[in-house]
């Protein structure tokens, strides 16, 4: 698929180049990024991009960055050929080298990166930027098959082996096969919580592969855990927090995708996710501790009713949202220490994954 | 008890009004050393300028200021006027509340016939000298000299010396010396921008000044016609208050009341008269002289029922929008400039006419508040420059409305010259030190009218100004960033450097076409030939040499700061 990219790239600038020729304003139509240009529906399992387009046509004040555009895609192009890749904060400093065109801040070249990604309709690392941050902490019965970069040989991770530590996901994914005789994934919010269950090797008392999200979860830790479960057919189980971040940012989009990476969602995505915790109702059958929601949780939890596609589809977390404003708190992960610093392995965990009725879907 | 009274009688005695304004003296414009100057001057200037138009001589005014040191200086401003026959010169320069405009319903500078004679006072007080004066009424006539005290507790003249001169340097007119304790300063309240601003509202006259240093200023005037003479009016019936209208009743000569409205108003025939007595429940036979103190309550009611004209205008002399523009052209030089003069108006029975004009941009500075000029008959108005009628209607006229910057009840922040002129048979100052125009609805209302007209015009202007500007911006934004689209380009296709130069040439001229054609003006000092440089840097406080240089710098960015002005090409983005 590598090799399509620089052809791909050149016919979009012929195309550019012959509009000038032709003595027309030259346009570049890119798809919309945003929840209003996405739909939902469960058969496919994520947030599918509609046709909404905004389109760039070159004027005085859309010139820069028009040409920021093609300077971009012209270092995406040489990065592919060379086989070479760049982080975004590389690249950003790559523009330092364009004059008058450069980027003055990071948020602008990321822009435009996400720009040229959803015009080829590819993922950013396919042409050849990968994000800063990494995946997330992985522990369990797992083996990771990856390349030895230099040997070009197989390189078997065992998940289990990491001790104290973990399998940290790296940022491109798509080379990596996996083993296992896990019964299902379990994705944590907080590395905290990860660390507590991978310190008492919860994944052996009830085999499972534990992965820490830490907050919203990267692009390239959806898709690890998207291809974990779609390779070995096991179930993911989600375990936020119990506020809107949990629910609307870190659940739904490791589930179906978001409104920014609308492109590319069908395979960032993991439709086969169910929430377990902690929800609405959790905070009052387990008594848990709680903090007020803060007016902006309550806007976020209002707006997410109104105009998320994904709440707007389940009747049930339109319910569990409703009962958490009328409710006025949340709580965290960590709340279910009340009960003893184990509760959450001893009790909480294995409770609520053998009753489907406390999920969420 | 008695005994305490009668003592107590013996301290009271009538106040002279002299004597009065002696410890007042900061009513009437004499608070301060540099003040004192100033009114001196004015006083005297506004006199000449008084007395020559009324005898329909184009003034030629000499202004005189000799430093003899220890804060003490001798004026001396002499005139073309008509001159003033002997037997009133004493009573005119040193009795106060002397003079023949106070009576009279006709536009003038001077109002209470306290001015000048205050100032002889003031300067007899701080040094204890008389003033000298000097006047003739015609070449047939000797000059005569006057050497004159004011007598302040019986507010009457008292000469000191006196003598008639069989020959003197003029045919006609007035020259008046006086010697007095104050100090010299430039700036916004200086003498020397008194006789600039004047020379704005008065165009037809010449300025003749020597400062202490000795140096000559001359202010040439710029027309060689005479304002239009204001005709003396009576007095309009809804302009006159209770008491006012009692005095006139007693020294009127009219034996009927109905005679008595008719012959001392204006705007009042038989007719009207007669249903001012009907709506008075008067008989329109009652003696004027003999009415009681209901009686004239119900004239007053009367007056108020009754539908009367506006009083006729042509008392109201104004400068007109063109001369006053031009006067402003020669003190500020601008990029734009804009006037109006409004229709008269009626306030209380006075009319009045109000006049603005604009000017904008150039060599004003961009970051400070705007400079307001007042005036009023022809005066500028240089002390309490945020009281009255005209700073009001200036504050709270919304300026952001035509494009500049204003935070509330303060004047625009912007390269902005704003002049206001309010002529009137009778202005009414907060004062008698007449520094600010009272606050009446009707005045300010016009004074925002006048400056709101001029507003739109100006905002007309800066918001062209800013499209250009923008237009301006995107143009090199244009030309900035085509290289790099054709360059960008050129690493993707591999293309040849012809391939190149042709992109960027059809990127050029596509985006060209898509803009209208523009038309190059920049702001050009030279352009207006009204303005006159040493001119307007009369009465500015000297600048140090480091803030020269920095003006200098500014000029020269305000230069290079081109401009342009869009032609008939296609609308703007």
């Amino acid at each position: 698929m590598k090799e399509t990219i620089p052809q791909k790239l050149k016919e979009f600038a012929k195309g550019i180049y012959q509009d000038i020729i032709g003595k027309q304003s030259p346009k570049l139509i890119i798809p919309l990024r945003s929840l209003s240009n996405v739909t939902y529906n469960e058969e496919e399992g994520y947030f599918k991009i509609q046709n909404k387009t905004k389109e760039r046509t070159l004027t005085a004040s859309t010139v820069k960055t028009f040409a920021q555009t093609l300077r971009m895609m012209n270092l995406s192009k040489e990065l592919v050929q060379s086989h070479d890749i760049a982080t975004k904060r590389e690249a950003y400093y790559v523009s330092k080298n364009w004059g008058e065109s450069r980027f003055s801040e990071q948020p602008e070249s990321d822009a435009v990166m996400d720009d040229i990604e959803a015009m080829m309709r590819v993922n950013r690392e396919q042409i050849g930027f990968i994000p800063e941050e990494k995946g997330g902490a992985v522990a369990g019965s797992l083996t990771v098959i990856d390349v030895d970069q230099e040997t070009k040989k197989e390189l078997r991770i065992d998940c289990t082996k990491f001790g104290s530590g973990a399998y940290s996901v790296p940022s491109s994914v798509e080379h990596l096969k996996f083993e296992t005789k896990a019964k299902f994934v379990l994705a944590i919010e907080t590395s905290g919580m990860f660390e507590r269950l991978n310190k008492h090797k919860y994944w052996r008392k009830s085999n499972c592969i534990l992965i820490s999200l830490g907050g919203v979860p990267t692009r390239a830790c959806r898709r690890f855990i998207r291809r974990m479960s779609d390779d070995c057919n096991l179930p993911v189980f989600v375990f936020t927090d119990g506020d809107p971040y949990g629910f609307l940012n870190i659940y739904r989009t490791l589930k179906v995708g978001s409104g920014n990476a609308a492109h590319i969602n069908e395979y960032f995505c993991v439709p086969n996710a169910k929430f377990i915790g902690i929800t609405p109702q959790d905070i009052i059958d387990y008594k848990l501790p709680t903090h007020p929601l803060k007016e902006v949780d309550i806007k976020r939890i209002k707006d997410g009713i109104k105009n998320d596609p994904f709440v707007k589809h389940h009747k049930q977390w339109q319910k569990a949202l409703k009962q958490q404003v009328q409710m006025k708190v949340r709580a965290e992960q960590q709340a279910l220490a009340k009960h003893g610093l184990n509760f959450v392995s001893s009790d909480y965990l294995p409770k609520k994954l053998k009753d489907s009725s406390t999920w969420l879907p | 008890m008695v005994v305490k009274a009668e003592e107590l009688a013996k301290k009271q005695r009538e106040i002279g009004v002299a004597e009065f304004f002696a410890r007042n003296r900061h009513l009437l414009g004499f608070d301060n050393k540099s003040k004192a100057l100033l009114t001196t001057i004015k006083e005297a200037v506004d006199n000449a300028l008084d007395a020559c138009e009324e005898a329909s001589i184009l003034p030629e005014i000499q202004v005189q200021i000799i430093d003899l040191g220890k804060d003490r200086y001798r004026i001396l401003i002499e005139d073309n006027g008509p001159g003033i026959v002997q037997k009133q010169i004493p009573k005119i320069f040193a009795k106060l509340l002397y003079g023949s405009k106070f009576h009279s319903m006709k536009q003038s500078r001077g109002q209470q016939g306290i001015g000048i004679s205050a100032a002889v006072m003031y300067g007899q007080m701080t040094t204890g000298k008389p003033a000298k004066i000097v006047s003739r009424i015609s070449e047939n006539h000797p000059a005569h000299l006057f050497e004159l005290h004011i007598n302040t507790q019986k507010n009457k003249e008292e000469i000191v010396r006196t003598e008639e001169l069989s020959e003197w340097y003029k045919d006609h007119g007035t020259t008046i010396e006086i010697e007095l304790e104050a100090s010299y300063k430039l700036g916004r309240q200086s003498v020397d921008e008194y006789l600039k601003q004047t020379s704005i509202t008065n165009p037809h006259a010449t300025i003749i000044y020597t400062n202490p240093k000795a140096e000559q200023l001359l202010f040439p005037r710029v027309t060689e016609k005479l304002p239009k003479e204001p005709k003396e009016t009576k007095p309009h019936p809804y302009g006159v208050e209770i008491g006012t209208m009692i005095k006139m009743l007693k020294y009127s000569d009219a034996k009927t009341l109905q005679s008595f409205l008719s012959k001392e108003f204006t705007r009042v025939g038989t007719g009207t008269s007669k249903t001012i007595c009907e709506n008075a429940a008067l008989l329109p036979k009652t003696k004027p002289g003999k009415m009681s103190r209901e009686q004239v309550d119900q004239l007053m009611q009367g007056i108020k029922h009754t539908k009367l004209m506006n009083p006729p205008t042509d008392c109201v002399s104004p400068i007109n929008e063109e001369l006053f523009e031009k006067g402003v052209r020669r003190v500020v030089n601008a990029e734009f400039y804009t006037s109006t003069t409004r229709h008269p108006s009626v306030y209380r029975g006075n009319p009045f006419v109000v006049e603005a004009a604009i000017a904008y941009g150039g060599s004003q500075p961009k970051d400070k508040s705007a400079v307001l000029l007042r005036f009023a008959n022809r005066v500028p108005l240089q002390y309490q420059q945020s009281a009255g009628a005209i700073a009001k209607a200036v504050t709270d006229t919304s300026w952001r409305n035509y494009g500049l910057s204003q935070s509330q009840n303060s004047l625009p922040v912007g390269p902005l010259t704003i002049a206001v002129h309010v002529a009137s048979v009778w202005v009414p100052f907060t004062s008698e030190s007449k520094e600010a125009i009272a606050n009446y609805d009707e005045i300010t209302k016009e004074i925002k009218l006048a400056v709101q007209e001029c507003g739109r015009k100006l905002g007309q202007y800066v918001h062209k100004k800013k499209r250009v500007g923008l237009e301006l911006k995107k143009r090199s934004y244009i030309e900035k960033y085509i290289p790099h689209v054709a360059d960008a380009l050129k690493d993707l296709l591999e293309l040849t450097p012809d391939q190149v130069n042709n992109v960027k040439l059809m990127l050029e001229s596509t985006l060209e076409n898509t803009r209208g054609k523009i038309v190059e003006v920049k702001f050009d000092k030279s352009k207006n030939e009204e303005f006159d440089e040493t001119f307007a840097k009369i009465g500015k406080e000297d600048v140090s040499k480091k803030e020269e240089s920095e003006i200098v710098k500014d000029e020269k960015k305000s230069l290079q700061e081109r401009q342009t002005v869009l032609g008939e090409g296609k609308g703007l983005e």
